[in-house]
């Protein structure tokens, strides 16, 4: 095995300049394994900005992956918004009763201060934390969710869904805090050390609405957003379709496409060529049943599907490793970018053959 | 034949580019006895748009709320489309997204059947319901892993009581592993909304 000249941060950036790194960059996008590696619950995790710095800085050194994740849940901008946010022993925290419980208590509704929230406090000095220790060596990937996806948090996915066919008014005043919130949300993180902002956005996702739609509304929503976002962006549809809109998502400035495991990661390529990175696409659900010998099969064909010419981190396909997978094969998937992934992929050719 | 198929495609169209008055015409030509096929073969070809990525979840959430919504007001409740149902219910488990377990219902009820929505459940108020209303065929809906995984712990229950029980899920976590539902004791799992009208039209014709 070859030894690696690059830091995790110089490997990052040259795929994403769809260039060929040292090897295949390595997202291991944990959030609640750092309550594991610190023996708590994931409610107490959380509670405590040390907590996620230290769970983050341990998973770090366990897995040799390439990037630091400060996210800590979604709902965690609903509870900006003052709502509750529902915990679980063996899962990510869920957003509670919505906001709005009627179409016309939008005309109410207002931003809170990002910068002042307390819960979100917690995910800068996090954050802050972090980045005194990785400096410029290993990227942070701080998340938002988009202002277009926030409100079935906020709402409900049904009134959200009638909201956007039957009432385009309210539809753009929602928008319009929602972009508001997002993006000082945003600025704050990488304020405090974040290096990119993953964009999640999986409303706009065609398994979610049709194309014509999101071009009238998500689709604008994201180019405004992102234009003000002060560093570069990921969008990642949490494992919704992507193929259909990879060309319009790219029309938004984000640099990188989360991919669904459900698409062909090949076709993915092909189509993003130049355009975007692509990040994905292992099946977080399956993880958990997996046995080593099946995490580096799932590497091997994701790294021989996209890896060629750089512009591919492998990660899984959501944006966040379910707290059932074990360790083993997280170490597996480490351990099998180190050996499938240097470049260059010379046992392609033969691959499948 | 022909005919129907014809209706199924310009009820596909109606639906999906939200024409509740296209939608309304096409059922009120069907003929008696038609309708129920009409509506299952047309929610069934949306459902497969959705897995191969042609048809996006607010369409499928928008036809099943435009069947239901015409079935109710205007067109005369057809009770003679599938006599003697076991006994159904429907519940969200232990997460609250509910969406999932909304489009399953409609689109059950556009297509003729009864059941009982139990809305939100935790593992115990489900398995002591089930007893209660004796019910035969129960429909899960999860969007969350660790509730899928609770799916288990609603089969030993039901075991425990002695209750033999058919159950029917679905939601995100089982459309992303096709094993899981055996792995939590289940006895099907749909990948979209109108599976649970092949599902449970299957488990009926075998209980016969
Ligand atoms: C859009 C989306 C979001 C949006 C909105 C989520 C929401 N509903 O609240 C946002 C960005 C807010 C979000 C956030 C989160 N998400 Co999300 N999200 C998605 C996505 C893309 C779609 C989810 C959805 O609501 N679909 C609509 C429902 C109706 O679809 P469905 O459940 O599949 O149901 C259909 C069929 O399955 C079927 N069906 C449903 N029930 C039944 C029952 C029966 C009997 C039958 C036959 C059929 C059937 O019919 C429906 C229509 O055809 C999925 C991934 C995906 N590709 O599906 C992830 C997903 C649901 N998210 C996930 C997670 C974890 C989260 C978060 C917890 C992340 C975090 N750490 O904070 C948060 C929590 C949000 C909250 N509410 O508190 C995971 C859940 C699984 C897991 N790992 O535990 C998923 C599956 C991603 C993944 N691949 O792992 N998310």
């Amino acid at each position: 095995m070859t030894e690696n000249t690059m830091t995790s941060m110089q490997r990052v950036l040259t795929t994403l300049g769809h260039q060929e790194p040292d090897r295949v960059p390595l997202f291991l996008l944990l959030t609640m394994h750092g309550a594991q590696e610190l023996g708590i619950s994931i409610k107490d995790y959380f509670s405590n900005p040390e907590h996620v710095a230290e769970g983050q800085m341990r998973l770090l050194e366990k897995y040799r992956h390439d990037c630091i994740y400060s996210f800590f849940y979604a709902p965690i901008e609903v509870e900006a918004f003052g709502a509750d946010v529902l915990y679980v022993e063996d899962g990510p925290p869920n957003s509670s009763l919505p906001l709005i419980r009627k179409h016309d208590d939008i005309k109410r509704l207002k931003p809170p201060n990002a910068k002042e929230s307390p819960c979100l406090i917690k995910v800068y000095e996090a954050t802050r934390m972090i980045k005194s220790k990785v400096e410029n060596e290993v990227p942070i990937i701080g998340v938002v969710m988009s202002p277009f996806s926030l409100p079935v948090m906020q709402m409900g996915f049904d009134k959200y869904i009638d909201l956007l066919y039957e009432q385009p008014d309210l539809f753009q005043q929602l928008m319009a805090v929602n972009e508001d919130f997002c993006v000082q949300w945003a600025n704050a993180q990488l304020e405090a050390g974040a290096t990119a902002i993953c964009y999640f956005d999986p409303v706009s996702s065609p398994t979610i609405i049709p194309r014509e739609m999101y071009l009238k509304t998500g689709f604008e929503v994201a180019k405004r957003t992102i234009s003000q976002i002060k560093g570069p962006t990921a969008t990642h549809m949490a494992s919704g379709f992507t193929l259909s809109i990879l060309d319009d998502v790219a029309q938004t400035g984000t640099a990188v496409i989360g991919s669904s495991t459900q698409e062909d990661l090949s076709a993915l390529k092909a189509a993003s060529q130049g355009k975007l990175t692509i990040l994905g696409n292992l099946n977080g659900i399956e993880m958990r049943r997996w046995t080593e010998d099946q995490a580096e099969a799932a590497v091997r064909e994701a790294i021989a599907k996209a890896g060629p010419g750089g512009g591919f981190i492998l990660s899984d396909n959501h944006g966040e490793i379910p707290w059932q997978v074990p360790e083993n094969v997280l170490a597996a998937i480490s351990n099998a970018v180190r050996k499938w992934g240097q470049y260059p992929l010379d046992w392609i050719e033969d691959y499948g053959k | 034949m022909q005919e129907l198929n014809t209706l199924i495609a310009s009820l596909e169209q109606a639906l999906l580019s939200l024409d509740r008055l296209k939608a309304q015409e096409v059922l009120q030509s069907a003929l008696t006895g038609q309708v129920e096929p009409l509506i299952v073969a047309t929610l069934e070809k949306i459902g497969e748009g959705w897995e191969t990525g042609d048809v996006a979840l607010s369409q499928i959430y928008m036809s099943g709320r435009i069947c239901e919504d015409l079935l109710n007001t205007i067109l005369e409740p057809n009770n003679e489309a599938i006599a003697e149902q076991p006994k159904m219910a429907i519940a969200e488990l232990h997460d609250y997204h509910l969406l999932g377990k909304r489009i399953v219902y409609s689109i059950m009820r556009a297509s003729g059947f009864d059941l009982l929505d139990y809305g939100q459940k935790e593992v115990d108020e489900l398995v002591e319901l089930v007893q209660k209303n004796e019910i035969k065929i129960l429909l899960i809906s999860t969007l969350m892993l660790p509730s899928a995984l609770k799916v288990k712990e609603v089969r030993a229950k039901l075991e425990l009581r002695g209750l033999d029980v058919k159950i029917v899920v679905g939601g995100a976590p089982f459309r992303f592993d096709e094993q899981l539902y055996k792995d939590v004791d289940a006895d099907a799992m749909g990948k979209s909304a109108s599976d649970a009208i092949k599902i449970v039209k299957t488990m009926i014709e075998e209980q016969k």
